[in-house]
């Protein structure tokens, strides 16, 4: 492939000049704003910076006073609970979906249009929505109400205990046709003779997916899993249209108290700080990654 | 038990495999559409197709509904009198803080957004994707090492470095600025778009080209364009449903006056003055919903292709 870059090179810094004049934009893009500003960001976050950025250094004054406050600890906890349910509820959804849609079904085209079109929504459309849907007056509670069970509570966006999973039910409406589509791939990945093997030793069906297909798709697994947990964490638009991180703080997230801090609090510091931690989040999810997917590869 | 089913299934299966060789007995073989299995498959995949609809037909019968209807039935029931009022309503009248002419501010503002973005984000990365696919030099797989990985930073760590740029530039709360947002963070899934099409592309093609004396551009502009047209209508579909999408670069990065159509729904729906009229909020939801909505309707199976490559964005 660059079998021409090899062959003789004459003055290093002037060979293909122009393709390195086209690449500035990228270079500028990947060293001056992911790289640059990240490590701003993170140098900033040790800074007792208020309205405007101010490079006084006060140590990890900024990360205890995070960690003090409760509004960051509920957002963490917030984030967990969304987290962890939405990663096993996306997970198995997904799967069986593209296990029933992997039948030799008829309408396979319709049923996939269906599953996946939530995705194209916006989290903004998809907190609205469901925001309506669950309102406590007009929606599923007023309704299974109006049937006569007078005493049915379901409003898990005015309840703080369970407001969150009022957040997890349309978070995994929008995305669980995403799962069910990168599982659907893997799944027409696996040869077929596999199916007939397995058929011929009258291995049951459920026990050829559970101990035989979902091994073999273990690529698929763990990329699907990446994307959804580096997505979750950033996790924002939704709460906000749903409920605007109420009752109370009930429903906060981190990438809310980032950007509460440092555009409406004016505490950049704050800010700086708990998006240093959501940087750090996303890094212990995905160097185990980066360094088994391409890490390996070199190796092997 | 477990024995029967699994002969009804390796039966159907036999019976799928026969259907398409058509060796043996000619002709369909009986087969029981109303088989258990079968009832069970279709069930379920039927059961999950409506909970997927339930949020698009409440959307479409609250937003045709007058305010007295929605307060009495409820949200699953068909509307007794079609109204478009809302639809008017919400698209010419609705109230955010002052301005009171609609989401179709908004709308035009995401539009004014949505067509520059599209255009210099795609411009950009194509030509950067061509570069690392056949001009690679020292340190340029370097740098898109650091693009991609940059696509799984958290935006926020990037947001109050960028909005300093921005100031600097003197271009903090307008639309230029959030064009160059857009570029910026459409760059790292975009360039792994065009950098893996540019890069299956027979090698042959460009060595040719370039022992004919064609150079960079004449490569790009009379080779490479022409053949990855197809990745090009995949990029837009990607980057048109993102930025029309996109909430937080919106919010961060633009004055209410040019707020995207997202911005300005949320505000509209979660304004807490004055009386709550739900029909015209699910008509702004729709309406801004439509867009993605039609190019995914519109484009299908390259929408999948999309985001199979969006996907590594995450």
């Amino acid at each position: 492939m660059t079998a021409h870059a090899h062959a003789k090179r004459p003055n290093q810094l002037f060979r293909n000049l122009t393709a390195k004049i086209a690449s500035i934009p990228m270079i500028l893009i990947a060293l001056g704003i992911f790289l640059g500003g990240s490590i701003w960001t993170v140098v900033y976050s040790f800074t007792s910076s208020r309205l405007l950025p101010r490079a006084t250094f006060v140590g990890f004054d900024q990360f205890e006073r995070l960690w003090a406050s409760s509004r960051w600890i509920i957002s963490i906890q917030n984030l967990a609970i969304y987290g962890i349910l939405s990663l096993i509820f996306s997970m198995v959804i997904g799967f069986v979906l593209a296990a029933l849609m992997d039948q030799k079904i008829r309408f396979e085209n319709a049923f996939r249009t269906i599953f996946l079109y939530p995705f194209a929504l916006s989290f903004i459309v998809t907190g609205l929505v469901w925001q309506w849907i669950l309102n406590p007056e007009f929606g599923i509670q007023g309704i299974v109400r109006s049937l006569g069970w007078t005493s049915f509570t379901f409003d898990p966006l005015y309840n703080a205990d369970i407001v969150i999973y009022g957040i997890l039910i349309a978070g995994l409406w929008q995305g669980t046709g995403l799962v069910m589509c990168l599982m659907l791939a893997g799944l027409r990945g696996i040869d077929e003779d596999i199916w007939k093997a397995a058929r011929v030793d009258g291995i049951p069906m459920w026990r050829t997916y559970l101990f035989i297909v979902i091994p073999m798709m273990r690529p698929v697994f763990i990329t699907t899993l990446v994307i959804i947990a580096s997505g979750i964490v950033k996790v924002y638009d939704l709460v906000v249209a749903q409920t605007s991180g109420g009752p109370g703080t009930a429903s906060e997230v981190p990438a809310k108290y980032v950007y509460d801090y440092m555009f409406q609090a004016q505490n950049l510091g704050q800010g700086f700080a708990a998006s240093t931690m959501m940087l750090l989040t996303v890094a212990i999810i995905i160097i185990p990654w980066a360094y088994l997917e391409f890490g390996g590869k070199k190796r092997g | 038990m477990a024995n029967i089913s699994t002969l009804n299934t390796a039966a159907a299966g036999f019976d799928a495999v026969s259907d398409q060789v058509a060796t043996g007995p000619r002709g369909r073989k009986p087969r029981r559409t109303f088989s258990p299995r079968n009832i069970m498959l279709y069930g379920t995949l039927i059961v999950a197709a409506l909970y997927y609809l339930l949020p698009l037909y409440v959307m479409v019968v609250t937003s045709l509904k007058g305010m007295p209807e929605v307060r009495m039935g409820n949200i699953f029931s068909p509307p007794m009198e079609i109204t478009f009022e809302p639809w008017v309503k919400a698209w010419a009248e609705a109230c955010t803080g002052l301005n009171c002419d609609g989401l179709s501010r908004g709308f035009w503002n995401s539009v004014r957004i949505l067509i520059p973005s599209v255009v210099v984000s795609i411009a950009v990365a194509s030509v950067s994707g061509y570069a690392l696919a056949n001009w690679r030099f020292k340190g340029s797989e370097l740098f898109f090492s650091i693009l991609i990985i940059g696509a799984f930073i958290p935006y926020q760590v990037m947001l109050y470095p960028v909005v300093i740029a921005l100031r600097e530039i003197g271009v903090y709360g307008t639309l230029t600025g959030l064009v160059i947002v857009h570029t910026i963070f459409g760059m790292p899934i975009l360039t792994l778009l065009f950098r893996n099409y540019f890069a299956s592309l027979p090698v042959e093609l460009f060595k040719a080209a370039r022992i004919d004396g064609a150079g960079f551009w004449q490569i790009y502009f009379r080779i490479m364009l022409p053949m990855a047209l197809p990745i090009f209508v995949v990029a837009m579909i990607l980057q048109v449903t993102g930025i029309w999408n996109d909430f937080l670069f919106g919010v961060v990065f633009t004055r209410p006056d040019v707020y995207p159509m997202t911005v300005q729904l949320n505000n509209i729906v979660n304004s807490v003055q004055g009386v709550k009229e739900y029909n015209v909020n699910m008509a702004a939801t729709l309406l801004t919903g439509a867009v993605p909505l039609i190019v995914y309707f519109v484009s299908g199976r390259l929408f999948v292709r999309g985001i199979a490559a969006g996907a590594v964005k995450g």
